[in-house]
């Protein structure tokens, strides 16, 4: 199963949620910060990195020998990456999407693909200080000045065992790369703070949750008994309400030295293997009335 | 002029609190929302809609089943796994599709057309600060970082024909897209972090950024008092790197209370009003 944690707002918990609730289960585990612009989870976790992969997307590469100026590649591009000019032609790497169709609309076959790395995907294993385990652990992280994290990614995800839980902390935003990364999960996991803010992003983000067809529930964080707004529109919308994280001072401080809070409030723990427990069941339910 | 965008990288750390307060303190400006992703200041500045435009992002491939000879080529050709083979037909996921329009360039049937696809709504507005130039993105639709550049551009035209000071600029979070698309726009960019573990790391990678961008850098510390070891530790990278911190915000539940009341904090707090107001005449005073 995967369990994705997304919010729309930044800054609402994702990272948190995601990691101790990983921190707070003992089944078979991976995780995924698919967060690639800003990837944080690995600063609250002990990570054994085992390797790191360089991700190369294919980019056009021109023989100047046999381009003959037409201009027909440059037409083509559908995001401006290349420029014709008299003499020569100009390629914007940070603008191409690697769909390959330059070189297929090249008349003199003058456009071959050479590898362009737009950023790194590294793999270890986190230690889990409660159950004294390691689990997978997985990350991208996308170069500074690069645009397009959604190929990357895409590429991470591809290491997904089905067989295995699997968490996935998402990028704020309910755009391209936050869709890359919620997209074929089993469940997904809405944090949001009690706040307007909060609930405006959070209701973007439900939109773009449900028109992917993933089942949702919400953890409401930095909770401070003042939540009527969020539970109306959690009734509105049928989204069951997972939990909440009180506003908790020693939670935020914990939170800056990098430290899972459930490590030092262990009362935590059945709280989040009751959140796991009731994804299930949501999903087993959600399944039966597929079928 | 000046254009100003408030950016973090990290999410959540402050910039829609603190650009609400600026875009009061400021004079003569045009404020716009660049979270088309997650746009928060409209909820603090009320803005009135005077003028709203459609927005098209990347056109999306359409198929025509009619004309499909089912060969299988486009799901070849597509790059973003945006085709698939379902019930003896083609599934299209529009989601997916970056528009590139390799597919229907090469279906020898002709049977996929390129098809614009409304993504989203601009606007300008009236706002109790001033004008405001605002977007929404529409739902699982891709573009932001164009929809950005929409945005900004649409408050550069009218300042060609009005005098102001500043586009002030509430940005979105990250470094990617939506962001390089504001940064490669602005002169400058006040960033506001957080003395936490990972506000420090992503602070670092937006320093980065707008480096590479020769956009002019100044930080700001929000909740500095939630951890003054890190806080401590950001004034120190900021002095080695030689960027100006222009100045520290507590850490305050009062922010999540101005936000639940509609209001800017500075409209609630006279002790964080001070505080930002110096914040703004720093900038103020620097800015030729």
């Amino acid at each position: 199963m995967t369990i994705s944690v997304s919010s729309g707002k930044g800054g609402t918990g994702k990272t948190t949620v995601a990691v101790n609730l990983f921190l707070s289960l003992e089944e078979k585990l991976q995780f995924f910060d698919c967060d690639v612009e800003e990837p944080n989870a690995s600063l609250f976790l002990k990570i054994r990195f085992l390797s790191s992969f360089k991700f190369n997307i294919p980019v056009p590469e021109i023989n100047e020998a046999k381009c003959d100026l037409c201009g027909k590649c440059a037409e083509f591009c559908a995001y401006h990456a290349l420029a014709v000019l008299k003499d020569k032609v100009i390629f914007f790497p940070q603008l191409c999407h690697s769909c390959g169709g330059c070189l297929l609309v090249c008349p003199n076959n003058a456009i071959k693909e050479k590898e362009r790395p737009i950023g790194i995907m590294d793999r270890g294993m986190a230690f889990s200080p409660i159950y004294k385990r390691e689990f997978e652990f997985w990350q991208g992280i996308l170069n500074v000045t690069e645009a397009i994290a959604p190929p990357l990614i895409r590429a991470l995800k591809k290491n997904i065992d089905r067989d295995k839980l699997c968490i996935i902390d998402s990028p704020p935003g309910t755009s391209c790369s936050m869709i890359e990364s919620i997209k074929g999960s089993d469940f997904c996991i809405l944090v949001t703070e009690p706040t307007p803010f909060g609930i405006y992003d959070l209701e973007m983000a439900l939109k773009v949750i449900r028109t992917l067809k993933i089942p949702a529930g919400l953890i409401i964080n930095r909770s401070e008994s003042k939540d009527e707004l969020i539970e109306d529109f959690s009734r509105k919308e049928n989204l069951p309400i997972l939990g909440k994280i009180p506003l908790d001072r020693n939670i935020a401080i914990l939170y800056s030295e990098g430290i899972p809070f459930v490590l030092e409030m262990p009362e935590y723990k059945n709280f989040f293997k009751n959140i796991y427990q009731n994804i299930k069941e949501i999903v087993r339910n959600e399944k039966n009335s597929y079928s | 002029m000046k254009k100003i965008a408030i950016l973090s990288g990290k999410g959540g750390t402050g910039k829609t609190s603190l650009c609400a307060s600026f875009a009061l303190l400021a004079g003569r400006k045009i404020i716009c929302d660049c979270d088309v992703e997650a746009p928060d200041l409209h909820l603090v500045l009320q803005p009135k809609i005077l003028h709203r435009e459609s927005f098209y992002g990347m056109p999306k491939a359409k198929l025509y089943e009619e004309k499909c000879q089912l060969c299988g080529l486009c799901v070849n050709y597509c790059r973003f796994e945006a085709i698939s083979k379902l019930n003896g037909t083609y599934f299209f996921d529009s989601i997916s599709c970056e528009g590139c329009g390799v597919c229907a360039k090469f279906c020898p049937a002709e049977a996929i057309k390129m098809e614009r696809v409304l993504s989203g709504e601009w606007f300008i507005s009236m706002s109790r600060a001033g004008i405001m130039v605002h977007a929404k993105l529409g739902v699982a639709e891709g573009g932001s970082g164009k929809l950005v550049s929409t945005v900004i551009k649409a408050a550069e035209k009218m300042a060609e024909k009005e005098v102001f000071e500043y586009i002030l600029i509430d940005g979105p979070p990250g470094i990617g897209c939506p962001v390089i698309a504001t940064l490669s726009r602005v002169d400058l960019a006040l960033i506001v972090t957080e003395p936490t573990t990972a506000g420090i790391h992503d602070l670092e990678r937006i320093l980065d950024l707008s480096l590479h961008f020769k956009v002019t850098p100044r930080v700001i510390i929000n909740k500095f008092d939630l951890n003054m070891k890190k806080s401590k530790e950001i004034e120190g990278y900021c002095l080695n790197k030689g960027i100006p911190l222009l100045g520290k915000l507590p850490y305050n539940p009062i922010f999540s209370e101005a936000i639940r009341c509609g209001k800017a904090v500075i409209e609630i707090d006279e002790e964080i009003a001070r505080t930002v107001s110096s914040i703004w005449n720093e900038i103020n005073i620097k800015k030729e």
